[in-house]
């Protein structure tokens, strides 16, 4: 210990040399790669589907569309991508722990969306809205939809999941079923009696930050980037880093491996196993209500059944990267969004096709993968605990 | 202990108040009208004005009824804007014997599949908002309605289109429901016929993040986008497309016309065209009475349809008056009612003058093309009307032209 002391300082440099890169580097040099990577594979598959079919329909050549239509698809597959992946997140760290579907997600992210709108709403009744400093205040309504909807998950899983533990596994599956019902039909009644309103509105047209488009100029053309789609793409970020730091970097997160790996024995080794659990959706839940809070800015509007259906995807996502494995869910949510949007792009080419097919082809990748990877994208073959 | 007694209280008082609600059915003449619209979710501004306005007419207008020793209440289903609930609610209320008529629906794609389960049970419907073409050209002898029709209205919005400067190519976006399809094919096959480009018909089930749908629209950059579909999706796909940098015209069916429209597409709502079956109220003169009697009722504006779910119901209480007569005072049977509905000559509503054609349209119906005006929710009752006119049925306008009596359409 003595003989350490004169080294202190060049240590810490070396650790913080080493602490920058592991929490903040990789992890945004991961997404980078990520998002490059999809976005790459996808190109290439819209150019190679425009040689095939050059002229799909009388009067469209497919290049010239594709060459029109890349950046929007890319930046709009980025901003579904992150939001995905963020809810992914959710499921994914509850089955590396519990081994189940907390299938309640989806309404734990419509909660957040929800709550997030009532802290933009309640700041625009009072007037003070446009005084907000941007940053604050998205700042403000994120950390106001993670709080709510952590603290909801934990409740969630001390009320419907904790008495079940032991039970077999369909059993909680059922409770998150009802739980889901409840929250969806909770909030309609909650917002019905207090603003006697079902769409819910964010104020987002009154700000005019917020509200004016973005003009990228790229290649040929410009492309108008909503505000809120960097703020999707930001606040993920910066919240991703944040749990990659949590998990990999504290003692709490290391409680949180160690349950995952052996509830048993890590409930032997001192760990309480409860307050890790109720950690873990603690986490996962205020994922998703971030989520929710960064949806409904972006799209506008957010209602009580608006977690369904990015619940849905999300959930394929975490199994797309491999279910219970982090970087799996950020992976599979970066990759679906990705495929959705230059589904979404180009399937309206194709006559007797068109965008409703776009679930069915994104469904069809995903069984493919299955089919030739079965535990996911960068899932790792667990063995069945017999 | 405790627990035990009161429960037990509980179920005695429930059921003496079962016994005395029975009682009450078995001695008056009970005659009951239903309707059926969502009454909860993302259309409830529509399904509840529709309920509005039918319990205001029920309220006002079964003076006959009442006279002749009946006693008429108002039953509301919440349909949810989904076949199953509103199938599901047809099921039940086709056994409540007292139930001698439906108004409704909002949705097309609900009242089709309700109303052949009212048909089996010959439970006629007067609906005041379903615009899909299938509702009357089954022929079913049941189902009426007092609006026009999608056929119609499409073909008036792409003859409005065409007619718009700088108007040569259009985009057809639909919701995928029987509604919102229909009316954008209508729409499209017209629009082509008046020498527009369609680009595209393209359906969509996406209900918050347009950005996907929206990527080939501007790579494609119609001079019009045609949402055939209901204000909670057009509402927010407008505020996204406009976002997203598209800057042509948009234009819809009576499905936009809700004063939620102007809140869900803000700013980039103004300016936006739509047809409706269903013109405001205050451009019915004989509609302003009603308009106060509904504000004092129900403490706001009346809603589209809210005016049509009066008359709806006003045609419904005259028929089973009529029937009730020739049946010499007794309630009638719903066969009856069934026939003195479609027998309605020249009924002298709040919102027009109805008579039935035989597949139970209206043989003149108004069709309306209106502009949004402003971003404000409670300035939507001043959005411009541009242009009106009537249009004859299908069936009427065959018989006007003088051939021979049509013969019944297929499926009948």
């Amino acid at each position: 210990m003595l003989d350490a002391r004169p080294t202190v300082g060049a240590v810490s440099l070396r650790s913080l040399a080493e602490w920058i890169y592991r929490f903040i580097l990789f992890p945004i040099g991961q997404m980078f790669v990520f998002v490059v990577g999809a976005a790459v594979v996808l190109t290439l598959f819209a150019y190679g589907l425009a040689l095939l079919f050059p002229e799909p329909r009388p009067n469209i050549v497919l290049v010239d569309q594709v060459n029109r239509q890349l950046p929007g698809m890319i930046i709009s597959g980025i901003t579904t991508g992150f939001v995905y992946a963020m809810i992914a997140l959710g499921y994914t760290l509850v089955y590396g722990v519990l081994k189940f579907i907390n299938f309640a997600h989806s309404e734990i992210f419509m909660v957040g969306s929800v709550v997030g709108f009532e802290v933009m709403r309640r700041l625009d009744d009072a007037g003070n809205l446009p005084f907000w400093n941007p940053v604050l205040l998205i700042m403000l309504i994120i950390l106001v939809a993670m709080l709510f909807s952590g603290l909801l998950a934990v409740a969630i899983e001390r009320i419907a999941y904790r008495p079940l533990r032991g039970a077999p596994r369909l059993v909680p599956l059922i409770s998150a079923i009802g739980i889901s019902f409840f929250l969806i039909d909770f909030v309609r009644a909650f917002q019905a009696i207090t603003r006697n309103d079902f769409n819910l509105t964010y104020p987002t047209n009154d700000l005019e930050w917020l509200r004016t488009p973005v003009k990228l100029a790229i290649g040929e053309g410009t492309v108008n980037v909503r505000p809120t789609q960097f703020v999707v793409v930001l606040g993920a970020v910066v919240t991703l880093i944040a749990l990659n730091y949590f998990v990999n970097g504290t003692k709490l997160g290391r409680g949180i491996r160690a349950v995952s790996q052996d509830m048993t024995t890590a409930g032997l080794m001192g760990i309480n196993v409860n307050r890790m659990v109720s950690l873990t959706f603690f986490v996962g839940g205020s994922f998703g209500g971030a989520a929710g809070a960064l949806f409904g800015m972006n799209v506008g509007t957010v209602t009580p059944f608006v977690g369904f259906i990015p619940g849905i995807k999300a959930f394929t996502a975490a199994v797309l990267g491999g279910i219970g494995n982090v970087t799996g869910a950020l992976l599979g949510g970066l990759a679906l969004g990705m495929i959705e949007a230059f589904l979404n792009g180009l399937l309206v080419y194709f006559p007797a096709l068109g965008q409703r097919y776009t679930d069915v082809f994104a469904f069809s990748v995903l069984i493919l993968i299955l089919i030739f990877r079965p535990s996911g994208l960068l899932g790792e073959r667990v063995d069945e605990k017999v | 202990m405790q627990v035990k007694r009161v429960l037990l209280l509980f179920v005695v008082v429930a059921l003496a108040l079962s016994v005395t609600v029975a009682t009450a059915q078995d001695d008056a003449k009970v005659i009951k009208i239903a309707s059926q619209s969502p009454l909860s979710g993302p259309q409830s501004i529509l399904g509840t004005a529709i309920r509005n306005g039918a319990e205001l007419a029920i309220e006002q207008l079964s003076g006959p009824l009442t006279e002749m020793g009946f006693k008429v209440e108002f039953v509301p289903f919440d349909d949810q804007a989904t076949p199953d609930v509103g199938v599901a609610n047809a099921n039940n209320l086709v056994n409540d014997p007292a139930i001698l008529a439906v108004v409704g629906h909002l949705n097309s794609g609900v009242a089709i599949p309700s109303s052949e389960v009212y048909d089996a049970n010959n439970l006629v419907m007067v609906s005041p908002a379903n615009t899909n073409v299938n509702i009357t050209d089954r022929g079913l002898p049941t189902v009426n309605r007092i609006c026009g029709r999608d056929d119609t209205q499409g073909a008036a919005g792409a003859a409005f289109a065409a007619s718009l400067e700088g108007v040569e190519s259009v985009y057809v976006l639909h919701d995928t429901t029987a509604y919102g399809q229909g009316v954008a094919e209508f729409f499209a096959s017209a629009a082509e016929e008046a020498g527009l480009t369609v680009l595209n018909v393209e359906g969509t089930t996406e209900t918050a993040n347009f950005d996907g749908v929206i990527q080939p629209i501007l790579a494609l950059d119609p001079d019009l986008i045609y949402f055939g579909g209901l204000y909670p999706q057009s509402g927010i796909f407008i505020n996204q497309a406009r976002a997203a940098g598209y800057e042509g015209f948009f234009m819809g069916p009576d499905g936009f016309d809700a004063s939620d429209f102007a809140e869900l597409a803000g700013e980039a709502g103004v300016g936006t065209y739509y047809t409706t079956v269903a013109a405001p109220p205050t451009f019915y003169p004989d509609a302003a009475q009603f308009i106060e009697d509904y504000q004092a009722k129900f403490g706001e504006d009346p809603q589209p349809f809210a005016a049509q779910a009066y008359d709806s119901a006003g045609i419904v209480l005259a028929a089973i008056a009529k029937a009730a007569e020739e049946a010499g005072g007794e309630a009638p049977t719903r066969e009856a009612v069934a026939a003195a509905v479609r027998a309605t000559e020249n009924y002298d509503g709040i919102t027009g003058t109805y008579t039935f054609d035989d597949n139970g349209d209206p043989e003149l119906a108004t069709y309306v093309i209106l502009q949004v005006k402003s971003a404000d929710p409670a300035e939507w009752s001043s959005n411009e009307v541009l242009d009106e006119f009537q249009a004859p049925s299908p069936l009427y306008a065959v018989m006007q032209s003088g051939e021979a009596t049509p013969e019944a359409t297929p499926g009948s």
